[in-house]
Parts: structure tokens; sequence; C-alpha cells
């Protein structure tokens, strides 16, 4: 056998209260496109850092190529042939996208080599991208592009992928495992970090399947069901949402020509937006992040108004009223930011309880508060939608992303909304509690409400919506109902690949070439 | 290795117990200071912190803590309100002034007529003159999107200009032989702030208990005080729990205006007397001092105002007896307000010792 190119033994990891990572092993082969696989919080981030340098172990050892392996920070793990992508992306969106890559580099050649070399890189690997075009201006999946290439141009011999589809279409999918197949054929191996089963089923070699911080298991995944890696990763059988067939009743939402400009210079404009939602049918509306999302959020919430008669509910026209008037009216919505936006970091859950839920579940009279009813809510809430924490006293910064999430659909969920808006209401959420949200929505829908749910996971839009729509630069794709619809006609719904309009004339020779 | 880790919720106990250790540390340092000048740092400190309450001449110092406790907690329960929310009123001497400026200009109107319905006209002028002094920057942000705390700053020398040129002018005492100043209201009963001037007793402590009450109640059972606090912890949240931030300027730097206006306006016809050109004292500044000591909790601007009080009295005590230049109390003032920010910090992180990583 020979030796594997990153070779992981026993790495230990503890921060206080939590062991992130636990006697982990495992090694990644040369010409291997490695998984690894887990939930949120299994410590998937923890163990790519300590590769990549950023954190260092408290115990274990890793060997690079037969050599002992332990940088101290991430230009040593570079200097090896580490590379890495992170999921959140570090680009300045006025500079160009030359100017960026040359921005993380220790020696950046001339503006006019590097532009160049980037053009070369991009053609090379099937990545389109035009270095002088301003980073501003792109798609999520042309500013990952952007990251990949930084990556390639120091010719790594791992690079390290963090959940990268997250805003990719489907279409932009198929590219980028293109690249990275091509990538494999020439060398370099890839880490790749991801909980979405089916992916790893087409791309990857080899997974390693992490939970609690440890390794639980290896497999091969094309040979391995989807669902067995679940398992696996959940430690537990999966329940899958059900539905009771229901009627759809009448059209409870009704939105025809929303137009609205962002609240800030870096947001979408919707343009012209049209759907109907009605009572007891779930709405799903795809679309990679940054098409308007937010912002049909902010103006089916209230907290952006809009021209008379754009938004009507039950036939009244609320697009003028903010909103506490719509939650009156039992418009409730999600946001998907939680911290700061859905909930109030340094405040209590109690407090925050009372943050939307004032008006409908009356916590005040004459506007005194009345804070034993708003800790009974809140009790009510933590309660029904198994919130882990203390108690009703705790800052909602101190739960976890998934433990916040489920408080966040609860007060809402618990409201007994007649339309209810979410965005992204399972993101960061474990498997487990994402099935409890889904069937707590699906269960709403049952009891008569009409629900729009905005998502960037098209499995669970699959899964709970009766009708699709996808948002794309701020237009809504045409509503078709979610039964039947096919992977290429939801990407083609999202509006295909983004940014292959100006793809190289060298990339279309490689094609013809290829 | 000394680390500071953030706590996951901030720690209640220690953000009660962090002004008092502020204090006791200032005491120490500035025990520490007092020694370097020469002077016993036990006996200054006995000057400044014990003498004006418990010491010989404690009855003639007593009401003087009050006097000068009663305008720096109008001035920060109204600051108080509109920091907690994020908006930051820096002008406030400007609206003492001016509502020193309006409440007068309504008594010496009436002067010398004596009717009970003077003084509560003059508090009325007194406070509709802050109150529009601090609409100023208030309507600005809203309109144009101006910053408050430049606007409201570069007002308390509009005022500073608009008292000098009163107390020359429109205001100055037509019998007052060309010296400028205005009347002086202890020669006008029906205009006095006093209730009882011997025990240093003056309408200015009953507002400014009102309005620790007023404010207590507002921000803990009111949802008014809830939108104040969630705007100033989560601006996006408070948008999205139906607050109209509009509305919440208007009515934070409003209400900040009015009370530093009433605060003038007692202090012009009680304690000061009259409209002079040295009427500005700090206190607006000073108020701002006592916001974040008191945590920008009710209560606790009510004790922290009166120890600022104390360090005035007994800064004044301890240079008179033991010749303290007045510069070492001011350094004395400044080192409460420093090791409070600096222990600040221990609500939200705690710190650990870490033993050298293992490398």
């Amino acid at each position: 056998m020979t030796t594997p190119l990153l070779s992981i033994k026993g790495l230990t990891k503890a921060y206080p209260g939590v062991v992130a990572n636990d006697d982990v092993s495992f090694d990644i082969g040369h010409n291997e496109v490695h998984a690894l696989l887990g939930e949120n919080g299994a410590g998937k981030s923890t163990l790519v850092k300590m590769i990549y340098g950023l954190v260092k172990p408290d115990s274990g050892t890793m060997t690079w190529n037969g050599q002992p392996f332990a940088p101290s920070e991430p230009k040593a793990a570079r200097a090896s042939g580490v590379a890495m992508v992170f999921q959140h992306f570090s680009l300045f969106d006025a500079l160009s996208v030359a100017e960026n890559v040359a921005l993380g580099m220790e020696n950046p050649p001339s503006m006019r080599d590097l532009a160049r070399r980037i053009r070369r890189v991009s053609e090379t690997y099937g990545l389109p991208l035009d270095p002088n075009r301003t980073v501003g201006d792109l798609s999520a999946g042309e500013r990952q592009r952007v990251e990949i290439i930084r990556c390639l141009l120091q010719d790594p011999k791992l690079l390290i992928m963090d959940e990268p589809t997250s805003v990719l279409t489907p279409q932009e999918v198929d590219i980028l495992f293109q690249t990275l197949n091509k990538l494999k054929a020439e060398g370099t191996s890839i880490l790749y970090i991801s909980h979405k089963l089916e992916e790893i089923r087409t791309l990857c070699d080899h997974a390693t399947i992490l939970r609690l911080g440890k390794n639980v298991g290896e497999c091969v995944p094309a040979q391995t069901s989807a669902r067995d890696m679940a398992e696996m990763m959940v430690g537990d059988t999966l329940q899958t949402p059900t539905r009771t067939t229901e009627k759809a009743g009448d059209v409870v939402l009704d939105v025809s020509g929303l137009t609205l400009e962002p609240s800030n210079p870096f947001g979408t404009t919707l343009k012209n937006i049209h759907f109907t939602v009605r009572a007891g049918e779930i709405l799903g509306i795809g679309g990679v992040a940054g098409n308007g999302q937010d912002e049909l959020l902010a103006a089916l919430s209230g907290e952006a108004l809009t021209w008379p008669d754009a938004i009507k509910v039950n036939g009244k026209d609320v697009a003028n009223l903010g909103p506490n008037a719509r939650r009156d009216l039992g418009i409730l919505a999600a946001p998907e930011e939680r911290l700061g936006h859905a909930a109030a970091p340094d405040l209590s859950l109690t407090e925050n309880a009372l943050l939307t839920g004032a008006i409908r579940e009356g916590l005040s009279n004459k506007g005194f508060v009345n804070w034993s009813k708003t800790a009974e809510f809140a009790d009510k809430i933590i309660k029904q939608f198994d919130v882990r924490t203390p108690g009703n006293h705790v800052a909602a910064r101190a739960l976890s992303g998934g433990n916040l999430q489920k408080f966040v659909i609860g007060r809402e969920v618990l409201q007994r909304p007649e339309v209810l808006v979410v965005n992204q209401p399972t993101w960061g959420v474990d498997a487990a509690a994402a099935a409890s949200i889904r069937q707590a929505l699906l269960d709403l829908a049952a009891g008569g409400a009409a629900i729009v749910v905005i998502s960037q996971d098209l499995d669970e839009l699959m899964e709970i919506s009766d009708r699709f729509g996808a948002l794309n630069e701020g237009r809504m794709s045409d509503i078709r109902p979610a039964a039947g619809l096919t992977i290429d006609e939801i990407g083609l719904m999202m509006g295909g690949a983004h940014g292959m309009e100006v793809a190289n004339v060298g990339d279309q020779q490689e094609g013809a070439g290829a | 290795m000394i680390a500071l880790q953030k706590r996951p919720t901030p720690s209640r106990a220690l953000s009660l117990a962090t002004p008092l250790i502020a204090v006791l540390i200032t005491m120490i340092m500035g025990g520490a200071l007092f020694a370097v000048l020469g002077k016993n740092p036990l006996e200054a400190i006995r000057t400044i912190f014990y003498d004006p309450v418990f010491g010989e001449f404690a009855f003639y110092y007593r009401p003087q803590l009050l006097v000068k406790a009663a305008p720096l907690v109008l001035i920060a329960i109204g600051l108080s309100l509109g920091f907690k929310a994020g908006i930051w009123n820096i002008g406030a001497e400007g609206q003492y002034i001016i509502g020193a400026i309006c409440g007068a200009a309504v008594g010496l109107a009436f002067y010398p007529t004596e009717s009970r319905l003077i003084f509560p006209l003059m508090i009325l002028a007194g406070a509709l003159g802050g109150w529009a002094w601090g609409m100023i920057p208030a309507f600005l942000k809203v309109r144009f999107g101006t910053n408050e705390i430049l606007v409201s700053l570069m007002l308390v020398y509009v005022a500073d200009q608009l008292l000098a040129s009163m107390s020359l002018g429109l205001l100055r005492n037509p019998e007052g032989m060309g010296f400028p100043g205005s009347r002086n209201f202890s020669d006008f009963p029906a205009a006095s702030s006093w209730i009882n001037e011997a025990a240093g007793l003056h309408w200015g402590m009953a507002f400014a208990f009102i309005a620790v009450i007023f404010a207590y109640v507002l921000l803990n059972r009111h949802i008014l005080g809830f939108n104040i606090r969630l705007t100033g912890e989560a601006p996006r949240a408070a948008r999205f729990a139906g607050v109209n931030p509009t509305r919440l300027i208007l009515f934070c730097l409003g209400t900040s205006g009015a009370l530093a206006g009433l605060a003038g306006l007692f202090e012009v016809t009680g304690p000061s007397g009259q409209i002079n050109i040295d009427f500005a004292s700090g206190y607006g500044f000073t108020a701002i001092i006592v916001a974040f000591l008191g945590r920008l909790h009710p209560v606790g601007i009510l004790l922290a105002a009166l120890l600022m009080a104390l360090t005035y009295v007994g800064g004044d005590l301890a240079q008179g007896n033991l010749g303290l230049p007045s510069a070492a109390i001011q350094v004395f003032q400044g080192m409460l307000l420093f090791f409070l920010l600096a222990l600040d910090l221990l609500t939200n992180y705690r710190v650990v010792l870490k033993k050298k990583g293992a490398a």
C-alpha cells in the first residue's frame, strides 16, 4: 500500500464544554475525492481548520506524504500544498477579480501577468471567469470560482472545499463537479465537506462520517445508499415528514405586480412578481442566495412597504401596512438571519417571545407588558418545539443555531398564522430538528394556513411544497406544481448556470477540443 | 497566558458589581496619586468620600450633594433612554442652557407679578425649550440622515452664544447697573424653584425622583421601553418587530431634551439664581458619565449621580482643606469612568488563564 497523501491519527480538540473532535483518524489518498460528512456541529469545521493550520489540535498527529505535518498557521499549510475554499467568501465587492486574487498572494505578479494566469487556469478547468470584472457584479457561483481559482494558482496537492454547493444552481453544481474531477485526474486530492448525500454519492471516492466529534464510520459512497449514510450521520433512524392529503382552499395570499427597490445598495430589486397561495398550500420558492429572497420576505412581512394592491390577503390590500398591522391580520414571518433579525442576540428568550408575539398573543395591555404571560408563551415555544435551553431567561445568542431556529419558527407557528412566510427555515439545523420543523409547517398547512417557504435547499422544497417557483435576479419564474419537476427543470427556473454567457472563447475552444 | 473568553450570557452579577469595583479601584489608584502629590492618601480619600456625608460639617454638605445630583439625574435619565436605543445625544448641555433661558424668560416676563401659575408655566417653557433644542438634531437626522452626535454637540456652542447674548441683551437686569446677567430669581418668590432653601430642597429634586420612577416603569414594564432596548440591541430585529425608527428617534431626543431643559430651568431659578454668561456648568456633559456609570439603569443613575456629586463636593473640600490641585480631582473623576469602562469588559468576557499550548 502506498503512503497516503494525508494521514490523520487520533486528532482531538476540545473547547470549554464541548469536545469538537474526539480521537478522529482517517487517511486521504492521492488522486482521491474524500468526503467529510456530518451534521452541523459534528466537528467537520474544526477538523479542517486543524488541517489548514487555523486551529491547533490538543493531541493526535498528522502526516503529509509520510512526513510529520503540524502547520502552525495557514501560511505553513499552504506552503505544504493545502488550499481551502471557505463556505463564506472573503472577497472585496469593489475590486476586480484579479485584484482580489492578488490580495491573497504573498508575492503577487503584475496585474497583466496575473490576469493571464487567471484566464489560463479558468480555461483549463472549465471555470468561466473574466479577471477584469468587478466582484460586486458576480453571482454567488462566480464568486466561488474566484475563490477556487485563487486556490488553484497555488498548485495545491489537497483542496479543501467547505459546503461548496450551497450557493449553486444544479447546472453550476455540474460545472463544479467536472472541474473537481479534472483536478482529481491531474493528481490533486480533494477533501469535500457536505451534508448533501446525493452529491457525495456522485462525486466522492471515500467518505468519513463524523458524529458529535467522533469518526463513526467510513464508506464508499457509490456503494452505500443515501439513507444508510444519513442514519450513520444522525445515529438514529430518520423520520420522514408525512403529509396528509389536503384540498387547497381559497386564495389567501395574492401577490401581483410586486416591485420593490432594495433598502440597501447591495440588495436585489424585486421585479414585477406575481403569485398566489391558497389556504392549506405550501408554495416553495427556490433560487440561489442573493436573488431577492430577503427582499421578498421584507415585502411580505411588512418591513418594506410596497405599492397599493401589490399584496392582498383574503382580498384585503395590505401593501401599506407595517409588520404589526399585518400580524394583527394573521400574516407572520420568520426571516433567515436568526441573530439580529429574527431574534435579538442579547435579549432573553422571554423578551424575544415578546418581539413578535405581543400583538397576537395579547402580551401587552395599553402598552404595558404582561411579563408573566410572555414567559408562559416562551415556555410553550420551548416545550412544544423541543428547544434545548436551561430556561427562558437565557440570552438568544447562547442557544445553538438549530435550537434558536426551532424557537424562531415555533414562535410564529404557535401564533396560529393565516399566512406564514419563512426564509431558510432549516438552515444550519440538524437533520432531526429539520424534520420536525418541516413537519410543523406541513401540519400548519393541513390546518388551513397559506405558507410560503423560501429556501436554498431544493430537497427540502421538493419534500414539502405543493407548488414551486424560483427567484432569479429579483424575478419570479412561473409557478409550477412541485410533483414531477425534474432537477433540470428546476435548475432552468433558477436561471441555469450563472455567468455562462461570459464563458471565455478559450473555454469554448477547450469544449470543442474535448 | 491570560486570555479573554466570551460569556454565553452577559453576567448579571458582574454588571451590578463592576461600578462598585470601579469605585474601589479608583479610590486605591487615586490614593496613590495623592500620595505621589505628597498628601496623606487616607486623609484625602476620607475628605472626598466621608467628610461630606458624615463629617463635622455634613449638615452643610449633604444638601449640597442633592443640589448637585438633581440636574445630573434629570439629564442622565433622558440621555439613558436614547443611549439604550443607540441614539447619541451629546448636546444635553445645550438643551440645558436653552431650557434655562426659555423658562427664565417666561418668568421674567411676569416680573414682579406674584401668582401661583407663573412657576408651572416656567416649567413648561423650560421643558419645551429643551425639547425644541433636542428636536433640531432629531429632525435633521430623520429628514436628512445627519449624525446626531455632531449636530447636538455643535448646538451646545450655539446655545452658549445665545446664553451670552441673552445675559448681555434681552434678559439683562434693567436695574443691574449694566452688569451682565438677568434679575436674580431669589428676589422673585413666585418664580423660585426652592422648596426650602435652608434644607437645600428644590423642585428639581422632586422632578428627578419622578423621572427615575417614570423611566423605570417605561423600560421594564412598557412596550415602548422594550422597543427602545430592542432598537439598541438589534436594529434589524426592531424593524421586524414593527418599531418605527423615526418615531423612536424623535421620542428619545425630544424626551432627553425636555428633561435637560427642565434641569436647566430648576437650576437657573434655584441654585444658580440668574441667567448669566457662566451659567453653563458642564452638567450636560457630566451627565453622560453618570448615565454610563449608572449602567443606563434608572436606579443606577440615581446612585451614580449621588456619587458624582460626592466627588464634586468632596473634591472642593479637599481643595480647600488639603490644598489638592483641582486638576487632581478631575483626574480622579476621569479614573472612575476609565476603570468602569475597562471593567465593563468582564460582563461579557471572562478572564481565563491558559497554559501555553503544547506545540
